[in-house]
């Protein structure tokens, strides 16, 4: 899965894309959420408030119980500011 | 708001979405519309500009999520669409760096009635600030390179508004 990144979440993961096979058992948002916080400290930086990423799948946006099956690219930014 | 214009039944509108970093021409881009419907009685525009936050903002830096910042915009307009008889509803929204006064965002709706085309540019502009992807990154004229701006509450509540 195509992975990216916007505004202060891609300054904290470090990139602004990446492809990444799911592990097992990530099935929705909130799993793919708690998987990238793990994976180190930048990840857990940009990711200890999981309540304010916003996040779509293949471009339009997605709640947190969103299941994956099928999406090929997922984006995690902060609240929008634009206009 | 039980006196809201219903949409026309015939064809829809057009749509015209556009995401640039150049600057655009709002009357060129009234006159555009005009041009475009014989039948056209109101047209209004909304001008988003980079304010200089009392002195101390060199500039505004938007980032957009390519592709997709056209794609929710477009489903915005195609929603005001549904809502009001409009005849016509541009959208242009600028990224990259924009200094104070410059522009940032350009709504146009025209309808043959004021109304709508009031009710619509209003509609596009709340649902724009909550659900396009754009963010803004503020550059201070003390040569610190900045801050995120933060969403603000009260734009969630003006979309919430048309949800009634």
């Amino acid at each position: 899965m195509q992975l990216r990144y916007f505004a202060w979440v891609r300054e904290r993961v470090g990139h602004d894309a990446e492809t990444v096979d799911l592990p097992g058992g990530v099935a929705t948002v909130a799993d793919l959420l708690d998987w990238l916080a793990s994976r180190d400290e930048s990840y857990a930086s940009a990711f200890a408030d999981r309540e304010i990423i916003r996040v779509a799948l293949d471009q339009e946006h997605a709640e947190h119980d969103a299941p994956l099956a099928g999406v090929r690219e997922a984006a995690f930014f902060p609240p929008m500011t634009g206009g | 708001m039980t006196d809201t214009p219903k949409p026309h039944q015939d064809i829809p509108p057009p749509v015209d979405v556009r995401i640039q970093s150049g600057d655009f021409d709002v009357a060129a881009e009234i006159e555009r519309l005009r041009r475009s419907h014989p039948n056209i009685g109101a047209v209004v525009t909304f001008t988003g500009l980079c304010r200089d936050e009392g002195g101390r903002l060199a500039a505004l830096e938007l980032e957009h999520y390519p592709g997709m910042a056209e794609a929710e915009i477009t489903r915005i307009a195609r929603e005001a669409c549904a809502r009001w008889p409009l005849d016509g509803l541009t959208a242009i929204h600028r990224h990259g760096r924009i200094e104070p006064g410059g522009n940032i965002v350009l709504v146009v709706a025209a309808s043959r009635h004021r109304r709508a085309a009031f009710e619509a540019a209003e509609f596009l502009m709340d649902y724009l600030k909550t659900r396009a992807p754009f963010w803004k990154k503020e550059h201070l004229k003390d040569g610190s390179s900045g801050t995120w701006v933060d969403a603000r509450d009260s734009d969630t509540r003006d979309a919430d508004r048309w949800k009634a």
